[in-house]
This record gives C-alpha cells, structure tokens and sequence, in this order.
C-alpha cells in the first residue's frame, strides 16, 4: 500500500506502507544510529515525533520486546528506507512490520531517507503528516485540513501524555532510596540504578518536594522525557523546592533541561537537534571526549547559566551546546546526553556511580 | 595535548613488498602518515623496500630509502639520518616487528630513538599468545579456551571441561597437519592420538571450536588523554573459519542488536584502554549465533588492512588520524576533515551499505586448492556502497572482475541440484555463488545454514536478489520491475539479457555522498556513489563549485592481483596529481578500498564504484567531463577504451584504435610488418586441433596464450603435443571470445622499455634487461638497470625500434615494450601502450617523472619541451635491481616452478653504485637469506635434461663452496659423468628414506629444481618444490637466477658492506 510523508513546507515523499495505516502528524526527526530501533521507537522523549532513520535496512534484528525502553511505541511515526521483513537474530520476536501494526503506529518506507534527512538538516526540524490515506501527494496537498494540521502541530502536553500515573517501586530491599522523577523515563535508567543497588521508586512528573519528604530518600533522579522543557512551568516550579531538599540529585536529558529552568537557565530550541548515539561531549573537569547517546531538540543556553549558580561542566565536541552542568549550592548534577544508553554507548554509564557516590557521601559512607 | 614540539624527524617504516595478506593497504595508510607528519613540519625519513609505492615518492617523504628492510639496514639508517622518533605503527605487520626488534635489542633506546605511539609491551600483550590470554583474562573478556596438552587423558577431560566440538592443533606441523575437529569423545580419541603422534614434540593444542559463530570486526582508536572512539564495525558474511581476509565483509553489521553492538563495543574500548595504544586498533571477536557468548579473536596493534577498509567505508582516515595522536594530539583536537566543521572524537554514522569482497588469485592458479580457511589467500578486494545490501554485493560482484554480471557463476549453474547441495559444504571462494544457486533451485534456508553458518539475513538478501533475476526472465518488464532491478545493481544488460527486451526507458544513477554523519552535517568531500535515488547530491556538488577547468575522468585498476598491481595506483595517482597541477578538474573512479586513489582527497572528486561500461557512463552522465584517461590503470582502465570510444568520449593520449591495434593479433602482425620488425612467428587458433597444428608447423616448443591477457595470465610453454591438449583442454572449457594465440618461443635475453611519447618523439628514460631467459614471465623476472650485458648495437635496434612503434601507433603516452634478443637479432614479443608495472621503479632510479611527463604530452605538449631530452634518456651512475616476491607459502598446491604465466605478487628494488651491489640488496630485499655452507650441508639439484649443460657450472660453485651436492637419478648420473661428485637421491615416489627425507633432516640450503612439465600438484617436482617452500628452503626453477645468486654468494659481500642510497639524492 501507498504510504506518503506530508512536509509542512509542501515537500512530499511517496513510498509504501508498512505498520499501521491512517494519517498522522507529528514533529519529523532523524536520528543517525545505525542500531537500537527498538529502544528509540519505545524512548518516550521521542512522543509527537514522527522519526526518520538515516541507517537505511531497519528491522534487520527484528523486535524482541525484551530492548524496549518503555511499554509501548511513543514516537507518531516511522520512516525508514527499508524495512527487514525477514529479520535474523536469536533473541527476534517479530518483525518491525508487526511490531507497528500492533502498537498502530505508520510506517513508511522505500523513500530516499538522505534526503529528507538533508531537507530537515537545511530546514530544521519540520511538522508533517504520514498518511496512507491519499492517492496523490497533489491530493494530499490539496486537502487544507491535513496541511492545516500540519502547520499548526506542536508537541504539547509531552510530559502529561507518557509520565507514569502510578508510583512503582523497584528493588525493593536496595540500599539506596532514589525517587526516579518520571518524566518519560527510559527503562535502562531504572535498570542502571538498581544494578547499582539503589531502591527506585518511579514517581509521577508533578510530584512535589512535599510528597517526597517522608519517603526517607538518599538521592533524587530526574529523567529524559519529551517535549519543550518551559511548557513544564509546574514541575519547574517544584524542582525548586526539591532543589532545596540538601539531598543528591542527578539529571539526564529533560531532567537536565528542567532543573536549568528552576535555576534560572533558559532553554532554546535547536535546528534539527541531536538525535543518535555519535554525539561527542568533553568533561570540562576531565579534559576527556566521550561518545555520547542522544536525543534531544532544546538545550539549556550556555550564556544564560549564572556562574554563580552552576558550571558547565561538559560541552558537546562539535557545535559546543552545553552537555552538563554542576550546581554550586546543591548537591546537583546534570547531563544532556543519555548516560543510561540503550541504544548507544554506554561510555558514561560512570556518571551512575558518581551518583551513588554522593548518595554514599551524604550518608556517611566510605 | 597539543603536537609534542620535540619531534622533529621521524622515522617511518613501509611494508615491503606486496605479499598475500600485505598489500597495498600499507601504502595508503603510509602515504597518509607521511603526509600528516610534513603537514606539521615534521621531517620525514622513510624506508620501504618496494619501489612501486607512492610513499617512496621523494616529495611524501623528505629522504626515502629503497633498502632491504632488515633490522642492520634499520639500524644503519637510524644512525646515518638521526631522526628523534619512529612511527612503527603503520607500516603494516612487517614495519611493526621491525620496529619491535629494534626496540628489543635495547638499539633504539641506545640511539635516543622514541618509539610513536605504541609501546613493545604493548605489542607483546596483543601479539604473543599467552601474554594476550592473560591480558584478557585480566580484563574479564573471554578468550576461545584452549589449552596445550601432551598426553590423550589429559586432551579428553580438558575438552569434558570446555565442552565439545573442539579442534586439534598439533605442535610444530606444516598447515595443520594431523589436527582437525572433533565433534565427541570418540573423534578426539582418533584425532588426538594421531595428533599427538605426528607432532615432533607429541604436544596438541586442544581449542573450543567456535566455526560457525558469527565474525565480527571493531576499528577503535584511543588517544593521550585516554579518549577512545569505534570508527567502524563490520561484520562477515562468511563465519568464523573463513580469514577475514577471505571473507566478504560488510560495514556496518546488519545481523546485531544494539545489545549485542554496544557489547563488543564496550570490550573493543576495554582492550585498546588496557594496551595502552595511542593510535588505531583492530579488534576481532566470535559471536555465538544464539547467545551473548562471545571470544576475542584476535587485536592487531596497529592499522591493518581492515582499518584501510573501515576509512575508506566511512570516510574517517584512521592513518592521518593515528598519526596526528602519535605525534601528541588528541582525538577532540583534530578536525573532522570531511566536515570541516566537527571533531574527530565521533563516531562515523553510516547511511549505506559496505561489502568488500576479496579478489583471489584462482583464475591463474588454476591448480591451487581454492578451499579457504585461517591462512589468507586473497591478493587484493573491491568494496562496494550503496543504499540496499543487494546494490552493494552486486556491485562487489561486478567489480572483482570475475567476468560476472550477476551472482550467477556459469560453472556452478552448470551443476546439478544434488551437486549444489553437496558444495555447500566446501568452504572454498565459490561459496557465495553456490549459495546464491542454492537459493535459486528453492534448497531451504535451513539446509543453507546448517551447512554454511551464513546469516538468514543474508541468505535473504540473496533471495531476493534471485528473485528479481527469475522475475526478470519472466515477468513483463514494467518500470516498477525495471527500478527495483536497477535498485538491487542489474546492469542494463543483464536485463536486457534475463528479459530478452529492450529496456522500456532509461534509469540513470545518482550520486549520494560519503560524509561519516548520515547527513547530519554539510560535508565538504567530493566522495560519492552511485545510487538509484531521487537527489544526485554529485550533480548540486559540481553545480556549487563551479569552475572553467576541464575536467578529466581517470580510472584507476580495481583490485590488486597478480599482473595488476599497486603499481597502477602510482600511476592513476600521479596522473591525478599532474592534471590537477596543470590546470584541470580531475575525478578519480575506483572500487580498490586499499589504495591512494581512493583516498578522497587525492582528486578533485572521487567515485568510489565499479569499472564497468556502464557504472563508467552514469559517472559521466553526471560529470561531463571533458575526457578520459585509460592508460594508467592497467588492464581494467584498458578494457573501457571501446565503450567510452562508443559513448563519444574523448581519450586522453593513445587512440582506442591504436590500442587494439597493439592487442589484437593480425593487425599487430600488420603493424609490424609495416614497421619492418620482426616477432617470433605465431598462429592464431580456437580448437585444440588447429593448436596442435600450429605446434607442428613452427615446431616446440611454443608459447600458448589468450589474446588479450594481463600478467601472462593462462600462458604456458608447451614443449609437446601433450602439453598443448592440456592446456587447451582448459583454456576451451570456457567459453572463448577470443583466440588462443601461438608463438614460436625463442630462448633468449628479453629486455624491456618503457617509452614516453607525444606522437612525433618519444622519450626512453630507461632500459630494463632481464636476467632470466625469455619464457619466465617479465613480472617474475629480476630486471635490471641499466642493461649489463646488452651491446650497444642491440640497444640502438631497441631504441629504433621503439620510436618507430611509438610513430607508427601515434602513441601519446606511455607505453611499454617487451623484446627478446636471439642470436643478436632483436624481436618484439609484446607492445602494450600504457603505463606498465616498471613506470614507478624508473621513474625513481632514472629521477624521469614519467607518469608527469606522459600527462603533459597528453594534454598537448611537446617532449623537446620538457628538458628531459628525447630517445634514450643518458643512463645515471646507480644500477636498481628489481627482484620479485612471491606468496606461494600461503596458496597450497600453486606449482613455484616460474614460467610465463606470472606468480610473483609483489617486488623490491635494490639500488647501489655497482650491479654485484645492487643485485644482491635486491635479493636480500626479497628475502633470501644469502646462506653460506656450514659442515653438512648441502643443494638439491634436479633438473630438466634441456638445463643440464648449463647446471654444471653452478653445480661445481656449489660444489666449490663447499656443499655437498645431491641429485635426483638423471641430474647426478649427469653431474657425475661431468666429474662433477654428486649423491643420488631417491625421489618421491621411491622407496625411503627419499628426498623428502632429505629436506626434513635440516641440512638442504638451496634447491635447484627445473622440470619441463609443472601445475599439477600431483607431479613428484612439484610436490618437491612445495617441500621446500613450506621448509623455507630458497628453491630456483631458472638456471639463469641460481647463476645470479651463486654470483652475490661467491662475492662474500654482505648486506652491511653496501652504501645505503636515499633516492632523493639521485
């Protein structure tokens, strides 16, 4: 079946369909991982996005259920050049085709992705619509609805529409008692604290310093999550107070954008942003280039950082965006990139132990 | 950590020869060292031994040194030039050990000599077996188990422990002998038991057997400050079992989850940590097909040939980059070049799809057991991109020169299902195409993979590759079919072929761009493939760098193999350089991953695809250039002179019909009667009968040939009747568009040149004389310059030749003649009109920039106008002797009796003041090593009865040496009977203690062997000469070399008397 991506600007890629059918629009992205489909089809960062993966043969490995990120598909769309309909591997479940269908997510293949890669490198990041339902990509055009739709989607409400309802906790009998703020958190971050043996117990976006109080905690760890970070303007505000809580805190992604926000950093949106797990970062401290997992379209504004109240502490190698801050009057710190992997490298995953290191420190231990 | 300013002058060490598992990856990556160190300022002293590289180029490095590489000649070196550091790492295995055995000796420390970016105990960690097992088990990565055991109970419970099938390795056996896999208890019984009795020292190594894991290969690079990256990760086609030199590799792996990528990845970054490299490293690892479980195969080092691959694969050059750190610099502080925007701490992002496939010299092996597994066998590979797994593997296929258009081998479609599924159990270089037809008769996946270990997931591709092959030759050829062919790499012929139709319209290729980001940033390189996609990015690249300079095509020489060498890369290359020097646009087209022209900063644009006719005519619906030049790309350029004629093309120099004129036999016979030069006589036939009639009317022996041949492939000597239904037996058994040629063969001196020439005069800047007789093929040929035995009346009738041939072809050029001189007459045995395989050699020892030279005259200038004179160029005071290399300890079966049809797979030159001097740095260069007689030794002598006469002399220096002589029944019976004492010796086939018994005892230094029948491994001579290759013993087959050599011998002279020559001095 015909399957069609509507760009706002008028641009149309016709290709064929794969997974569900329908019309959908969204926020169109690229990421450049070449392995991990899985866990970016299931990251939640990835909510009103329609993703576009510059790898061309997706699905190679197929869809093991096991590699997902959370329970579900959160990304609108997905658009590949070739999607694998005979994937090989041990562990393989499904086939990407019937992962989609399931989760009734649209796919799209048999595009020449490098060019719409480069028309959302030259243009930004651009909305647009997956449709199966149009004949001609003139027909598609035509319609005013669809391509009113398209200019005027934005991806709200993220945060509301994948953070938990319910807290949950993990490991129970762990020795340190992290509250892990659900922003749309990955799995691997979960998996990453209880190897370590912390006791995680998952709460809900808008928790508030309050709420928190009387959990006997060692340590609070803010997660990726989707969206613009300033439309958070509540959960902004509570992190402030949980700021004040004296107890160890360590951000990843959204988790690090908001805490810039609480402390009086400003966000900004980036061209087309950093999606894939390439992305080389420099510890200011260490002097030391990581590979680094990313996926992100707003950053924290260097210049907007008071000295005073944090360092940047890690800088991206290439385009110089801040990778990290370290605050000064709080136990804090926080990163950009995805510590936790999955997919990526899991270079950093170090960044875990410092963790749990000021988590030991605070209670006394060695 | 910025550049260290106390280097200043640094050392750096080629490969040598091209030799099987050490081609011309080496030159690449140390073209690029070079470079990168002078781009610093850096003063760069280089050593390598062969002379057809472009690192020996006096303006890559400040001061080159075309010696023999030994650690003396390092030494002497080191101590004449002083240079404060050496860059060990990039010179392949050979400039590795060199510097380690320098660095071991204490002499480097001595000297003051640092040693760039790796450490001696660092290299011990990854290359001595023991240390890297423990090394890796310090690291918690699995190593294969394994475990030396010398007695039966103790190989039994230590494969109880690891658990079966495990493999035998006997001790101190030539190939494995008497070791193999066992699948039980019972197998290893047998197999232990013999092992352990056929191992000298009755020891076995008991291994996990791990045939059949999944081969996965990681580039990693580390620098000072500890900054690690992967730059690439590949993953074979063919599992573990297969060398992955002999696999077809595919970048980047398809068959891995990000757990089980970011797996090997993390223990890649570990080990290169762990060893300390500041540089790149190559990591090979088994993966289970079914679990996590995996095995550290193997690190190398150093950059490797694999390294080459994943730079040119991604766009990230390893070499420059391991240079910079070596010299001090840190991963964020280089530049990604491609970019120019980003840093060189990333980690290439690929959107397309690598295979490189290998190029194995069994199309003129005919002989060699072709059935592969952990020794390399393959001389050379093509890479190939493309968007879809099928576009790439096809057009791999299309570029290894097979004559294939597809996967289809004819000869194994030829085979009956039941066949098919048999040979899917021999590993051997057929087995991607056995497979493929596999999948063509409907065998099911399962049977396919039980037998091969190959991936479903390629398995797939390949069906769908045959399907869109069925369905060409049956479905009605609609654009939609016509597309997706295309899209998975048919050739328009193909389907006009499969579909025995036109095509309904035409579908040009476009050009997407290689730029190590998947498009996430603007890149700046001119590297591109092709594709069948919407946006040709080559078309908007040329668009957006507009410019008045015409712009030039040059075709590079595909894979590397013997006959086409790296020396065609020198030539495509510097004819790059000269055009752009002289004011053109030049775009460079090749599918050689292993070379300087595929660097893609050598031209102004760089095609990384197929030389076929058609790939060549998408590139110049896209480019438009305004000519073409074929004559530097060897035989594979050559070949393309008639489609571009056809395409309307315009040639750079030689005329496409003069071209054929010199390769097409009655009009060359033409040609030279008209020129009033004689040839030895010859026929033309197709069926055995007329060869057997021709053999009758010139009278044997004679010389059989294809016409249009490379390297003298399929060439032999036949001396009978038998000899000629033989070899026409096999030449007919495939299909012949051409002719069988034969020529009287005339047994003289045969001497060569290379000629430049405008069209009016011509320019010799050099003649060759070789030292073995006309019949030994001239790439296996010692050749010397200048000519030592030549009269100057002979040389005049050369030099008048040539003109007259440059005059009468209107060759504009190059091109190279090859002469035999009989009985004071000069006849021309073959004319070829491009640059040949002893431009790069000349070009050095004569200080004649040839290839420039040639360029200019192409692009219309005049040689009386160059200042290089014209005629024959006046002959400098060094004499440069080219030896040749051969590879036959790595190809089982391959007879090294030399003869016409070429076996040498690389060369090194030796220059000096005198020829004695020159020649025997040639030999030593080439690795003999100059034995002299001890108490007991002693030379095996057999040779054909035509030898015989000539055998005396050398017999008695030998003799006279003090050797003990042995003979087999006729060369003793003879030697004696010319008072001459020589033992008999029983031969093979007899009774033992034989000769075979005789080589095992230790005592036999050389062996002369010359026999008139030779190739089937079954003869006792050839099984002779086998024995002393794999014994190491220095084995001639031509009277004429062992007299060479027993000259250097007798001179007493050794390495260490000789003056060292820096070529940037002549």
């Amino acid at each position: 079946m015909k399957a069609m991506l509507v760009l706002a600007n008028g641009m149309v890629f016709e290709g064929k369909n794969f997974g569900a059918q329908g019309t959908r629009v969204g926020e169109v992205v690229f990421n450049t991982g070449m392995v991990g489909y899985e866990e970016t089809l299931t990251d939640p960062s990835y909510y009103g996005q329609i993703i576009t993966a510059a790898y061309p043969l997706v699905g190679n490995y197929g869809v093991n259920g096991e590699d997902a990120e959370s329970s579900r598909i959160w990304a609108f769309g997905y658009i590949v050049r070739e999607a694998c309909e005979t994937p090989s591997n041990f562990r393989c479940k499904k086939t990407l085709d019937a992962f989609l269908k399931e989760q009734n997510i649209i796919g799209l293949e048999g595009i020449d992705t490098r060019r719409l890669v480069r028309v959302l490198r030259e243009a930004g990041v651009m909305n647009g619509a997956l449709t199966t339902e149009y004949e001609t990509a003139e027909a598609a055009l035509a319609d005013e609805k669809l391509m009113e739709s398209i200019r005027s989607y934005a991806v709200t409400e993220a945060v509301k529409s994948v953070t938990t309802g319910e807290p949950e906790v993990f490991n129970e009998d762990g020795s340190y008692r992290v509250a892990l703020f659900d922003f749309g958190c990955k799995r691997n971050i979960v998996r990453c604290l209880v190897k370590r043996g912390c006791r995680v117990a998952v709460v809900p976006a808008e928790t508030t310093a309050d709420q928190l109080k009387d959990m006997d905690l060692d340590g609070i760890m803010l997660s990726n999550g989707p969206g613009d970070p300033a439309e958070n303007v509540q959960i902004i505000e509570n992190l402030r107070d949980i700021a004040k809580m004296g107890l160890p805190i360590f951000g990843i992604c959204l988790g690090h954008q908001l805490m810039a926000l609480a402390q009086g950093a400003k966000t900004e949106k980036l061209k087309y942003g950093h999606r894939g797990v390439n992305q080389p970062v420099t510890d200011l401290a260490h002097g030391r280039t990581y590979i680094t997992s990313q996926n992100h379209g707003y950053a924290v504004v260097g210049s907007s950082v008071d000295a005073s109240v944090a360092e940047i502490s890690a800088v991206n190698a290439n385009d110089n965006t801040v990778e990290g801050l370290r605050y000064k009057n709080f136990d804090c710190f926080t990163v950009q990139f995805h510590p936790e992997a999955c997919g990526g490298p899991r270079d950093t995953e170090y960044l875990f132990d410092e963790f749990i290191a000021m988590m030991a420190k605070r209670k006394g231990e060695a | 950590m910025p550049k260290d300013p106390s280097i200043k002058k640094v050392l750096v060490i080629g490969s040598g020869p091209i030799i099987i598992g050490q081609a011309a990856e080496f030159d690449y990556s140390g073209t690029q060292a070079c470079r990168a160190l002078k781009s610093e300022g850096i003063e760069v002293v280089l050593v390598n031994s062969n002379p057809a590289t472009i690192m020996t180029d006096t303006h890559i490095a400040d001061k080159v040194y075309v010696e023999p590489m030994t650690p003396e000649v390092l030494e002497r070196v080191i101590e004449k030039e002083k240079p404060d550091s050496i860059l060990p790492n990039l010179g392949g295995q050979t400039g590795l050990n060199l510097a380690m055995a320098l660095a071991r000796s204490g002499f480097l420390e001595k000297a003051g000599v640092r040693l760039l970016g790796a450490r001696p105990e660092t290299i011990d960690r990854a290359e001595d077996r023991q240390l890297f097992k423990d090394t890796m088990e310090k690291l918690g990565e699995p190593c294969i188990p394994s475990k030396v055991v010398e007695n039966l109970p103790d190989a039994l419970s230590f494969a109880q422990e690891i658990g079966y099938p495990v493999i035998v390795r006997p001790a101190f056996t030539m190939g494995g002998t008497g070791g193999g896999i066992c699948a039980d208890e019972e197998e290893l019984r047998e197999i232990g038991t013999n092992g352990l009795r056929l191992s000298p020292i009755h020891q076995v190594l008991i291994e996990k057997c791990i045939a059949g894991w999944k081969e996965i290969e990681y580039e990693v690079m580390r620098d000072g400050k500890g900054n690690v990256i992967t730059v690439c990760n590949m993953e074979n086609f063919d599992p573990v079992g297969v060398h992955t030199g002999d696999s077809i590799v595919v970048a980047p792996s398809q068959t891995l989850s990000d757990k089980e990528y970011q797996m090997l990845r993390t223990s890649a970054l570990k080990i290169i940590t762990e060893l300390g490299i500041e540089g790149g490293c190559n990591c090979q690892f088994a993966l289970k097909p079914d679990s996590f479980e995996y095995a550290v195969i193997e690190v190398n080092p150093r950059v490797s040939r694999s390294s080459a691959l994943a730079s040119k694969a991604t766009g990230y050059p390893i070499a420059k980059v391991a240079t910079k750190i070596a010299i001090g610099y840190s991963l964020d502080e280089i530049t990604n070049e491609v970019t120019g925007q980003t840093c060189a701490c990333f980690e290439p992002a690929l959107d397309y799809v690598v295979v490189k496939f290998p190029k194995w010299p069994f199309d003129k092996f005919v002989y060699a057991k072709k059935t592969l597994g952990t020794q390399m066998m393959a001389t050379g590979e093509v890479m190939a991109i493309a968007p879809t797994f099928e576009h790439a593997m096809m057009k791999a296929v299309t570029s290894v020169e097979l004559g294939l258009e597809s996967m289809t081998m004819p000869t194994v479609a030829a085979l009956s299902d039941e066949e098919v599924v048999e040979k899917l159990s021999v590993c051997d270089s057929d087995r991607s195409f056995v497979v493929y037809e596999a999948i063509k008769r409907g065998v099911p996946f399962e049977v396919i993979y039980e037998k091969t270990k190959i991936d479903p997931w390629f398995l797939a591709k390949l069906q769908h590759l045959a399907d869109v092959e069925k369905r060409l030759a049956s479905e009605e050829l609609t654009h939609d079919l016509l597309l997706e062919a295309k899209r998975c790499g048919f050739m328009d012929k193909t389907i006009r072929r499969l579909s025995g139709k036109e095509l309904p319209e035409k579908i040009v290729a476009s050009y997407k761009m290689v730029d190590t980001c998947a498009a996430e940033f603007a890149a700046r390189t001119p590297y591109f493939y092709s594709s069948f996609d919407e946006e040709n990015e080559a078309e908007e690249f040329i668009a957006a760098h507009p410019t008045d300079k015409k712009k030039v095509l040059v075709f590079g020489s595909g894979p590397i193999r013997i006959g086409q060498g790296i020396e065609f890369d020198y030539c495509s290359v510097h004819c790059t350089w000269v055009l752009k020097k002289h004011g053109c646009e030049a775009v460079l087209v090749n599918n050689n991953p292993e070379t300087v022209s595929t660097d893609f900063d050598t031209g102004d644009r760089l095609y990384f695809d197929p030389l076929t006719p058609e790939s060549v005519e998408h590139i110049i619906a896209t480019e438009k250039p305004w000519a073409c030049v074929v004559q530097f790309g060897g035989q594979t350029a050559i070949k393309l002179t008639k489609h571009l004629e056809a395409m309307g093309m315009k040639i750079l120099g030689t005329s496409a019909d003069a071209i054929d004129e010199a390769e097409d036999r009655e009009r060359f016979d033409e040609l030279l009667e008209k020129c009033g030069i004689p040839r030895p006589k010859g026929l033309t036939v197709f069926t055995c009968e007329e060869a057997l009639a021709a053999g009758e009317q010139l009278g044997y022996p004679v010389l059989l040939r294809p016409s249009y041949v490379l390297g003298g492939q399929n060439m032999i000597i036949a001396y009978n009747e038998a000899d000629v239904r033989e070899y026409m037996a096999i030449i007919t058994s495939h299909e012949l568009e051409n002719p069988v040629l034969v020529d009287k063969y005339l047994m003289g001196t045969e001497c060569e040149v290379d000629a430049i020439c405008d069209g009016e005069d011509f320019l010799i800047p050099g003649m060759m004389e070789h030292i073995e007789r006309a019949g030994i093929h001239s790439g296996d040929s010692i050749s010397v310059y200048p000519p030592q035995n030549l009269k100057q009346k002979i040389k005049g009738t050369i030099v008048d030749y040539t003109g007259r041939l440059a005059r009468a072809l209107n060759v504009v050029g190059l091109m190279n003649i090859q002469f035999v001189v009989y009985n004071d007459e000069v006849y021309i045995i073959e004319v070829n009109p491009r640059s040949s395989r002893t431009v790069p050699y000349i070009s050095k020892v004569t200080g004649v920039p040839m290839v420039e030279l040639a360029v200019r005259c192409m692009l219309g200038e005049k040689l009386r106008d160059m200042g290089y004179g014209t005629g024959l160029y006046p002959t400098g005071d060094t004499c440069a002797v080219k030896v040749p290399v051969f590879s036959f300890e790595k190809l089982h079966d391959v007879d090294t009796q030399l003869g016409p049809e070429m076996k040498s797979t690389g060369e090194v030159l030796g220059i000096a003041h005198t020829f004695e001097d020159a020649l025997l740095k040639g030999l030593v260069a080439a690795g003999y090593e100059m034995r002299h007689p001890t108490p007991g030794k002693c030379v095996i002598l057999t040779v054909k009865d035509a030898d015989k006469p000539e055998l005396l002399d050398i017999a008695w220096n030998f003799k006279d040496m003090g050797y003990k002589l042995y003979g087999t029944s006729g060369t003793a019976y003879y030697l004696s009977k010319n008072m001459i004492a020589c033992n008999e010796v029983r031969k093979i086939s007899e009774e033992r203690p034989n000769i075979m018994d005789l080589f095992e005892s230790g005592l036999v230094d050389y062996v002369v062997s010359t026999s008139s029948k030779g190739r089937m491994p079954s003869l006792d001579s050839v099984k002779m000469r086998r024995k002393a290759v794999e014994l190491s013993i220095p084995c001639l087959t031509a009277v004429d070399t062992a007299n060479a050599l027993i000259k250097c011998l007798r001179s007493k002279k050794t390495i260490r008397d000789v003056e060292l020559v820096d070529i940037s001095e002549i």
